[in-house]
């Protein structure tokens, strides 16, 4: 029994000394996944040269967010990988006026040296392969499916993943021979896969507006981040990633 | 007076207590119960039931649904078939290594599934340790197949059968066994004739539960097998697509994939109350 007591009390203080963070209430950013890496390394200069203003992420599918955001959760910025997605939540007055601050373009990626030879969307209709992608009900799968149609290509996929770190997944542990994905996921996962253009790729390609949430507690400084992704710096740490300009 | 400090008095059996149960107890248990219920019913509550035969009746959820039947049944064939055996070595006298044994076969309880899912790759992938000379042999690979699925749902199912058959030879008689075993019957031969039939409700309590648990089963399955309507996206996995695009839908298979292995699970506790 007293066992039982000192184990439950010392669950109780790692809990308490790991929730005792003192401080201002820092500006909470919801964004869409493939921001993961990019986003952060933005942040700390926008930090910098605002106070040393503290950030922390939500990243996650941009449905799910906008979901979060629709049931109250606390945010200040939401950056999508969707406009769609986007303009719902504008449509219930839960963000301001959204803008779009980058692009993405979807790439064919391989495991390294492409053992398969996977160098054009025909290849993805190659019976002998497994092939990857979004399902269409996602913003990846969506610019795939546009992708294919547009190239008049009926693809043979062995998988419809649920978001794009999926596809990559599957690709880098070489269990697919090609999957689609954005440029972005190829150069952030440099080494474990390449990646192939894909021509007209641009037609098919993906929007990121980002808006201010409006039942956020700091509107100001939320405002001034949105804008902050604009200007050269932010957008050129977003050229680095393999993002397009918006 | 601690009670485990009481000496062991024999002919005096201790009296049930006739008070009412202490309220902190019960204030306790009713929170759990809250705990447990109330996201449940925050589910049921939430559900377009309007949508119900609409959305059971679209392609998706009818080819989800029939593909989680399959596996998750083939799933639990497999589970009984190597899962009594297994903890009928456990639950032997004087087996020395059960203890790890039984630590080993808790393990896929307490791993997160998506690591389950990731485990799976590394041995049956089209490099695993496995899987890879099997597909430079064959040509063929277990990933994307619903193969994949049925392998991960055994492998997060079969635990909870062992320590449900493994409890229940515990609690059994074994002088039933040794008198079979005087009588001049083979090993085989009182296993069969008589500890199965002894250890039927265990074995089918434990069968249920890894059933329910297979079809239920996520994380192993998104990361191992794939997501391919009709071949490897089975409800849960529908499930998790639809809330991208159809809430609504989502909510109704969840309700569904709740409720049923429940009503089955209190069906079945109908029956052993009545037979047992």
């Amino acid at each position: 029994m007293r066992e039982l007591t000192a184990v439950l009390a010392a669950l109780l203080l790692l809990t308490v000394s790991a929730g005792c963070s003192p401080g201002p209430q820092p500006l909470v950013v919801h964004a869409a996944a493939s921001l993961t890496d990019v986003l952060p390394r933005i942040g700390s200069r926008f930090s910098a040269e605002h106070g040393g203003v503290e950030l922390v992420y939500d990243f996650g599918g941009s449905s799910s967010l906008a979901e979060r955001i629709r049931q109250g959760s606390p945010g200040d910025v939401f950056v999508s990988a969707s406009e769609p997605v986007m303009e719902s939540l504008a449509g219930t007055g839960l963000v301001e006026q959204p803008v779009v601050v980058a692009g993405n373009v979807l790439q064919i990626a391989t495991p390294p040296r492409n053992p398969a030879a996977v160098d054009t969307l025909d290849d993805f209709t190659r019976a002998e392969l497994r092939l990857v992608a979004c399902d269409p009900s996602v913003p990846c799968g969506a610019a795939a499916e546009q992708l294919f149609t547009t190239a008049g290509v009926e693809p043979r996929l062995d998988s419809l993943e649920g978001d794009v770190r999926a596809v990559l997944t599957k690709v880098a542990a070489d269990e697919a021979d090609a999957g689609l994905v954005y440029r972005t996921d190829v150069l952030a996962a440099a080494g474990r896969v390449e990646g192939v253009d894909v021509p007209g790729a641009e037609a098919a390609s993906t929007r990121y507006p980002a808006a201010v949430v409006t039942t956020g507690e700091r509107t100001e400084e939320a405002r001034e981040l949105v804008a902050y992704l604009l200007t050269p710096p932010a957008q050129q740490l977003l050229a680095g990633a393999g993002f397009r300009a918006p | 007076m601690r009670p485990d400090r009481v000496p062991a008095g024999r002919g005096t059996p201790l009296r049930p207590p006739r008070e009412r149960a202490p309220w902190p107890l019960l204030a306790a248990a009713g929170l759990a119960l809250l705990w447990l219920t109330v996201p449940l019913l925050g589910l049921v509550a939430r559900a377009p039931w309007a949508r119900l035969g609409e959305v059971l009746g679209s392609t998706p959820a009818r080819q989800a649904l029939a593909l989680s039947a399959g596996t998750a049944g083939l799933a639990t064939v497999v589970v009984v078939l190597l899962g009594v055996p297994l903890a009928w070595l456990l639950a032997r006298p004087r087996s020395r290594a059960a203890g790890w044994l039984r630590a080993l076969v808790t393990v896929p309880l307490i791993l997160p599934p998506v690591v389950g899912g990731v485990a799976l790759l590394s041995v049956w992938g089209r490099s695993g340790l496995l899987g890879g000379p099997l597909h430079d042999l064959t040509g063929w690979a277990l990933p994307f197949t619903p193969w994949a699925v049925v392998v991960a749902q055994v492998f997060v199912g079969l635990p909870f059968l062992v320590l449900s058959v493994e409890g229940s030879l515990r609690a059994l008689d074994r002088r039933h066994e040794e008198v079979s075993a005087t009588l001049g019957a083979t090993g085989w031969q009182t296993f069969t004739r008589v500890t199965l039939p002894l250890l039927a409700p265990g074995v089918l309590a434990g069968a249920v539960l890894a059933w329910a648990r297979a079809l239920g089963e996520f994380g192993a399955t998104i990361t191992f097998a794939g997501n391919f309507p009709g071949t490897t996206r089975t409800v849960p996995l529908q499930v998790y697509l639809s809330l991208e695009d159809d809430p609504g839908a989502a909510l109704v298979l969840s309700v569904l994939l709740m409720g049923v292995p429940l009503v089955v699970l209190l069906l079945l506790r109908g029956r052993w109350t009545a037979r047992w």
